[in-house]
Formats: C-alpha cells, sequence, structure tokens
C-alpha cells in the first residue's frame, strides 16, 4: 500500500481527508504512483502532470524521504520506504506565485 | 416567482448571487473552489440548473466544473483539452514562431437548445466543443488552422479566445473573437472560418487593412437582430449591419473608447452598454469615475449612468466578461469590476446599486433569468 501526500487543493477536489492509500502495480515509481492516483481519482487527471504528454506541471513537487524526486526519470524506482508504505510521496505544490 | 440568478468569477472563487424578480435582496453563495481563478461561470439557456465553471490555477492547470442543481453543488468534468493534430505555431512577441500551447479556459458558452453541448474559448486561441455536458472535449480544429494562424500573436493577457456568439436564427453561424487576432466567422457551425474584420482600425499594426491582428475585447449581438454586431476594441466602440462583413466606428461622445466589455439591451436591440476606461495604459475609469454609458441609438449619442456608482476616487477596471442583462420586463444590467464589487440595475441602467461590495477581482459576471 502506498501512502500519498497531496496538497490542500487537490484534497478538496478528490474529496478526501487525510492521505491516499494506493495499490500500486508493478514497480513503484513516479509514473505507476501517478498512473494509480488518476486511476483512483480521475479528477485529479491533468492537476498534478499534463495529460497528453505526462510532463510534471511546472509548480509540483515530489519529494519523499527528504529527498527532491521532482526530476528524476518517471519510471526510477521510488525509495524502498515509499514502495513499502513506511514514507508517503509528496505531492507538493510550490512555494511560487507571488 | 421569477427571479435571476447572478454566476460571478473571481480571482479566488465563484459566487452564485439570487434574488427575486425585484432585484433589491440578494442571496450570495460561495466562494464556490476558494482560492481558484474562476474566469467563466455560465449556465445552459437549455437547462437553467446546469452550470459550467472554467477553474484554474497556475499550480494544478484548468479543470471544469459542472453544476446541475443551479450552483448548490458541482463536479469535476472532463479537463483534457489536446489541439487536434500538429499544434502549427503562432507569432510570439518578440516576431518569432511560436509553438501552440494550452493554458487555460476563458469563456464557457453552452448551446442555445442543447443542454450537453458547451463551446471552450481557450487560451493559446482554439475552440473546443462538448457534446457530453463537459465529459470529453473536442477542437474544431480549422479555426487555429486557419491560413492566418502564423500571424496570429497574443495581446497583453495572452492569446485568448474569448467571445463565442452562437446565434439560434441560423444554428450554423459563429462568431468568435480572440486578443489580438480578431473576429472570425463560420457559416458551417465550424467546418470554415474567415475573419470578420473589415473596417476596424488598429494604431500601430502596419498595414492598416490588415484581416488579422485586432485586438477585439469583447463582440455582443442582440439575437432579434443577428447581423447586428457591437464591439469594444482596445480603442473603439464599432458596429457592423452586414454580420460582421464590415464595421463602423460608432465611439462618437465617450469620455474614452478603450474598454472592454460591451451588451446589449434585451429588449431594444439598439441600446448598447459599455464603461470607459482611460487608457491601455492605466486601466481605470477617466477621472476616477465609474460611468456606464448607454446609446438608444445603436452607438454614437452616449449618455453617462452614474446614479448610484462611484464619482470620485474610483479606480478599477471592468474585465471583457464581467457585463450582463437578464430579461426582465424591466431588464437589470449588472457588472463587476476588479475591485470586487458587483453593481447591478434593476431599471436598464438608470440607478445602480451594489449587489456585493467586496469580493475578490471579478472577471466575468453572468446572468440568468429564472422562471
Amino acid at each position: 500500500m502506498i501512502r500519498v501526500v497531496l496538497p490542500a487543493h487537490l484534497r478538496n477536489l478528490a474529496r478526501v481527508e487525510g492521505e491516499l492509500k494506493l495499490d500500486v502495480a508493478g514497480p513503484t515509481t513516479q509514473r505507476s504512483v501517478l498512473d494509480a492516483i488518476e486511476a483512483g481519482y480521475p479528477m485529479l487527471r491533468g492537476t498534478i502532470r499534463d495529460q497528453v504528454t505526462h510532463k510534471r506541471r511546472a509548480f509540483i513537487r515530489f519529494y519523499a524521504c527528504e529527498q527532491d524526486l521532482s526530476n528524476e526519470p518517471p519510471d526510477t524506482p521510488l525509495p524502498e520506504a515509499v514502495a513499502t508504505g513506511t514514507e508517503p510521496f509528496l505531492v507538493v505544490g510550490a512555494i511560487a506565485g507571488g | 416567482m421569477s427571479g435571476v440568478r447572478v454566476l460571478v468569477g473571481t480571482h479566488k472563487g465563484a459566487f452564485v448571487i439570487t434574488s427575486d424578480a425585484k432585484r433589491t435582496q440578494w442571496d450570495i453563495s460561495g466562494p464556490h473552489f476558494a482560492g481558484w481563478d474562476i474566469y467563466h461561470v455560465k449556465g445552459s439557456p437549455a437547462d437553467p440548473n446546469r452550470l459550467f465553471a472554467a477553474q484554474n490555477t497556475g499550480w494544478f492547470g484548468q479543470l471544469i466544473q459542472r453544476s446541475d442543481d443551479g450552483g448548490k453543488t458541482w463536479n469535476p468534468v472532463g479537463n483534457k483539452f489536446a489541439y487536434e493534430g500538429a499544434a502549427g505555431t503562432h507569432l510570439w512577441y518578440d516576431g518569432t514562431p511560436r509553438p501552440w500551447e494550452f493554458k487555460r479556459v476563458w469563456h464557457l458558452e453552452p448551446s442555445l437548445t442543447d443542454p450537453d453541448v458547451v463551446y471552450a474559448g481557450v487560451e493559446d486561441a482554439a475552440l473546443f466543443r462538448s457534446t457530453d455536458g463537459g465529459q470529453n472535449w473536442e477542437e474544431l480544429p480549422s479555426l487555429r488552422q486557419h491560413e492566418t494562424g502564423p500571424k496570429w500573436a497574443p495581446g497583453a493577457g495572452g492569446m485568448c479566445l474569448h467571445t463565442i456568439l452562437l446565434d439560434e436564427k441560423h444554428p450554423d453561424r459563429i462568431f468568435i473573437a480572440i486578443s489580438s487576432a480578431g473576429v472570425f466567422k463560420t457559416e458551417d457551425a465550424g467546418k470554415t472560418w474567415r475573419p470578420a474584420n473589415r473596417g476596424l482600425k488598429s494604431e500601430g499594426i502596419p498595414d492598416p487593412n490588415a484581416e488579422v491582428g485586432h485586438c477585439v475585447h469583447r463582440i455582443a449581438m442582440h439575437p432579434s437582430r443577428p447581423d447586428t454586431l457591437f464591439m469594444q476594441k482596445h480603442w473603439d466602440v464599432m458596429r457592423s449591419d452586414d454580420a460582421g462583413e464590415s464595421w463602423r466606428e460608432v465611439s462618437d461622445n465617450l469620455p474614452s473608447d478603450f474598454g472592454f466589455p460591451i451588451d446589449v439591451h434585451p429588449h431594444e436591440p439598439n441600446t448598447i452598454y459599455v464603461v470607459p476606461i482611460k487608457s491601455d495604459s492605466e486601466h481605470v475609469p477617466p477621472d476616477g469615475k465609474l460611468r456606464v454609458y448607454r446609446s438608444r441609438t445603436g452607438g454614437n449619442d452616449w449618455e453617462a449612468l452614474t446614479n448610484g456608482l462611484p464619482q470620485s476616487n474610483c479606480f478599477v477596471n471592468v474585465l471583457r466578461d464581467a457585463m450582463a442583462v437578464d430579461s426582465l420586463e424591466s431588464p437589470g444590467i449588472y457588472f463587476g469590476t476588479t475591485g470586487g464589487q458587483v453593481y447591478g440595475s434593476a431599471d436598464a441602467g438608470d440607478s445602480w446599486a451594489p449587489i456585493v461590495r467586496d469580493l475578490p477581482a471579478v472577471y466575468s459576471v453572468e446572468v440568468q433569468t429564472l422562471a
């Protein structure tokens, strides 16, 4: 079970409180986690990554285990602690925008 | 009992404001989607309980929300706006070609007859249509692929398709307007398009007779006279009496012919409203006086409407989609400001009162007349 923390606006949009808990098929990567998020919560499609290019939106960042994983390739395995659910995968709205 | 529902899009959410036909007591609901830019909210003429809202932030991108109960509850619908085929390029500010890139939805125009059909005008400029209540969106690509497309360039607010006029007498005719390409017209439901900008004079563009490149801010039409169009251009208020084939200026005695919105009286197709703004470099009312100007002659011969509006130290703007008219017997005129006020008049503009004073900056105002 993967744990995902969303920013407040996306929790509101998905109508969830607290963390998401998701089953991820295959290796635990950014891509497989985002695929699972979007499958479980279709209203989040396009809000974290572009629906056509699948590129991360500019002001979204990904963190886990005190590491910035935002620019890691999407198929790179995430840390084992994320895969086992020990640590959450953090989707963060960048502190930007004035 | 009849009444009105005013739909307000703001910098930080949407508001649904209702009243009975007297339009003196208002019930304000919102913010819906608090914290998000709501560029536009509009109801379906075919089903007044069906509303669409364009919701956006720089962080999370574009969403479309739909209500089927008049704005009490909302659900996100489809938000995939993918250009059809190769995106192509338009001109960038430095004159270089730049690939089309979807940024946001500026305007939603529900069909006049089918509650499942809705059009979306987007930035970078293109027209999309949904036929399933907003779940799926398909581009009408021949507009973006028009031969003049590579010459289109963004205005200061972006290269947005901001106006969509549907015509109940000519169902296959649609007018759209793009800043800063101009007006385009289709007579075959979007299969083919052609520019409709003859007569527009835009200072500073190299070719005074250019068929595109005009910064049209808004166009309006009365449904009973679909061949007559009114335009607030970057500068100049214009009129066409041949369905956009040619335009002539009707600014006359306005204190400034710069502005954004323009609208038509619901029962008098020759009575129109604008809100003059001092200039493109200042974007505030002339002399600090917020005045709506009304022409009962379809342009020219303008009268200032000031009763109830601030006549000193007022420095707000009124954006292009932030004016609307209801269709009650004594018609209501509404507009919202970048200062967060929404003003209403229940007597066709003779007198005004604030419906609400302290909203976030208002992007859009629409109104539904309820049976």
